[in-house]
């Protein structure tokens, strides 16, 4: 069996006294599409917020290959971070620049790549998520599903061996949210990305989940397989499915 | 990355990847230049990602238009990968066009003039329903009137007291000087009382009112814009006018005159510290010279004026917040045009009004 790329232990985060995550221990194997799913305020965000580093968590540990990040120094952790992309609940996108130079700022900073080979790298990244027509357009210009997608690539501008998305699909129309869906596999299958997704939308996780990881007030209820997950009789679960159909 | 050169076919071997091409970039373009392969074999490629798939497609780019350039051998895993990056098919944007410098400042000229009749057509919108809003509260959240005077008002105290006590202390300290060379002290108190009263109370109240509040106004009301507040407002048919910016209207009315008094007193408190303590100014002397001097035509002019001020400030902080664009950009950049241009305005309708009432 191959080691966890991300080996997450007893992690507990609180926002004062409220617990948010209680005791949540999880690993993240390599190549896997891991799909976080549960109701709203049940700590899915704050999970990977604390996975990486964007909150303190109360307590507990989390390795990125092999390597304990709670206690990294900031060079060292910044060096996983590159290895890493995020894309965020209201795609992040800065305000101030174009879509182009948004892409092509982890280009510009973490690589010595020349730039005619940065200018195809953001054109195909923009082309991957169906976007090549607002390459200099501002994000102020873009509807809320098209700021989504122009982060994703953003969020791919380095190739990045792991892929966290924070509800990718909301927003999205169904054949943008299916042809994402669709470039996740992609890139899964491709570049052996490991993907790690935060979503409510049912279609996609029959189409993408390898694993799942299901949160209930704070608590992890379940981490296997989407299979093993109808099958093991626990009503959250199954109401979540079964509610979510219509 | 490994490459070398077997007749016309250029080999690559190795990882492409983004590590790997930034060092042999420009060697192998050189190479290229000198030795014009007419095929480039991808066999003993092992790794390549979307920097290794750009850097073929600019090879392909440059080369295929001088002759036949053909890849080959891929292995299935890498040949998928450039089939998923590959930029060739692309279509190739084109940069928008920008501006030249007479069309600019026509755009420039012709948005001041939309600007300026879109500020008029708020200002009076603003004037309608305050007038309405005086005789009829409806459309008014209960409390809204004293939520905004204490935030307008008693919150600006603090800030208001500080810099006029200063302002008088450095006025009369700067006077003193040339006053004492020529044996008037008392007529410290004079121009004391006349700088504070006609000016320097209703201006610099006006200056912290705009940097202060009317920042908070264009903020406030932007960010209702952004997030659809506004909006939310008409749909349940209430008018934004009168529910946001109608109390900040009426509570500045009342609120400015009175911190422009609190400052001329804290101005001439200042400014008889250096009067008593440094020129030997009697207390009984100072006061009664500073009433003396102030007739009632400055005091109308002055509270007038700094009313006009409060005015003005709230219409601009008003305007800027209804006009913004985009999201969080947007309202730092309105807040920001709302403060300057407010503090302009002031300064301006300062001079007409000196000009007006000598």
């Amino acid at each position: 069996m191959s080691q966890a790329l991300i080996s997450v232990r007893n992690l507990v985060a609180k926002y004062g006294e409220r617990t948010i995550l209680n005791d949540i221990s999880v690993d993240i194997m390599p190549g896997e599409v891991t799909v976080i799913l549960g109701g709203s305020g049940c700590g899915k965000t704050t999970l990977l917020k604390n996975i990486l580093r964007l909150q303190e968590p109360f307590s507990g540990s989390v390795k990125f290959w092999g390597d304990e990040v709670l206690q990294m120094d900031e060079p060292s952790f910044s060096g996983i971070l590159k290895r890493v992309g995020m894309l965020f609940q209201n795609g992040a996108l800065l305000n101030s620049i174009s879509v182009y130079e948004n892409i092509s700022i982890p280009l510009e900073l973490h690589t010595k790549l020349p730039e005619e080979i940065r200018d195809r790298i953001i054109r195909v990244k923009l082309s991957l998520v169906r976007l090549a027509e607002a390459i200099y357009k501002y994000p102020s210009e873009l509807s809320g599903g098209m700021k989504k997608r122009a982060a994703l690539a953003r969020a791919l501008a380095l190739d990045p061996e792991i892929l966290f998305c924070d509800e990718p699909s909301a927003g999205l129309d169904p054949l943008t949210s299916a042809a994402l869906d669709e470039l996740i596999l992609d890139l899964r299958k491709q570049l052996k990305m490991t993907i790690v997704i935060v979503t409510h939308e049912l279609a996609s996780i029959h189409r993408i989940a390898d694993r799942i990881i299901f949160l209930d007030g704070g608590k992890m209820l379940f981490n296997g397989t989407l299979e093993a997950a109808l099958k093991a009789g626990i009503p959250e679960i199954d109401t979540f499915f079964r509610v979510g159909r219509f | 990355m490994r490459w070398e050169y077997r007749g016309n076919t250029l080999i690559l071997g190795g990882g492409l990847t983004y590590r790997t091409i930034p060092a042999a970039y420009h060697s192998v373009f050189q190479s290229l230049k000198r030795h014009k392969p007419s095929e480039i074999d991808l066999g003993e490629v092992e790794t390549i990602d979307s920097a290794g798939v750009a850097f073929l497609d600019e090879i392909h780019t440059r080369l295929a238009s001088k002759g036949i350039l053909l890849f080959k051998g891929a292995r299935p895993e890498v040949q998928a990968v450039i089939d998923t990056f590959s930029s060739i098919k692309l279509p190739v944007p084109i940069p928008q066009r920008s501006m030249g410098w007479f069309e600019k400042l026509g755009d420039d000229a012709l948005n001041a003039g939309q600007n300026i009749y879109q500020c008029l057509l708020l200002a009076s919108e603003i004037y309608y329903f305050s007038l309405v809003g005086l005789i009829s509260r409806k459309g008014q959240r209960k409390g809204s009137f004293v939520q905004q005077a204490v935030l307008l008002g008693s919150q600006a105290l603090p800030i208001v007291a500080l810099l006029s006590f200063i302002i008088g202390f450095i006025l009369s300290l700067q006077s003193a000087v040339q006053l004492k060379n020529f044996g008037a002290n008392v007529f410290i108190a004079d121009l004391l009382a006349v700088t504070m009263v006609r000016e320097m109370g209703p201006m610099m109240t006006a200056i912290i009112v705009a940097g202060r509040s009317g920042s908070a106004i264009a903020s406030e009301i932007a960010t209702m814009q952004v997030t659809e507040e506004i909006d939310a407002l008409r749909m349940m048919a209430l008018n934004p006018i009168r529910y946001v910016v109608v109390p900040k209207f009426h509570a500045i009315s009342l609120v400015m005159p009175l911190l422009v008094a609190f400052s001329i007193l804290v101005g001439e408190i200042g400014g008889g510290l250096i009067a008593i303590g440094y020129l030997d100014v009697s207390l009984p002397t100072f006061v009664q010279r500073s009433i003396e001097i102030t007739t009632l035509k400055d005091l109308v002019v002055s509270f007038g004026k700094s009313t006009v001020f409060a005015w003005t400030i709230v219409i601009i902080g008003s305007f800027f917040g209804f006009q913004v664009k985009g999201g969080a950009e947007g309202v730092g950049k309105a807040t920001t045009a709302s403060v300057v241009a407010s503090i302009f305005a002031v300064i301006v309708l300062d001079a007409i009004f000196s000009l007006l009432y000598l």
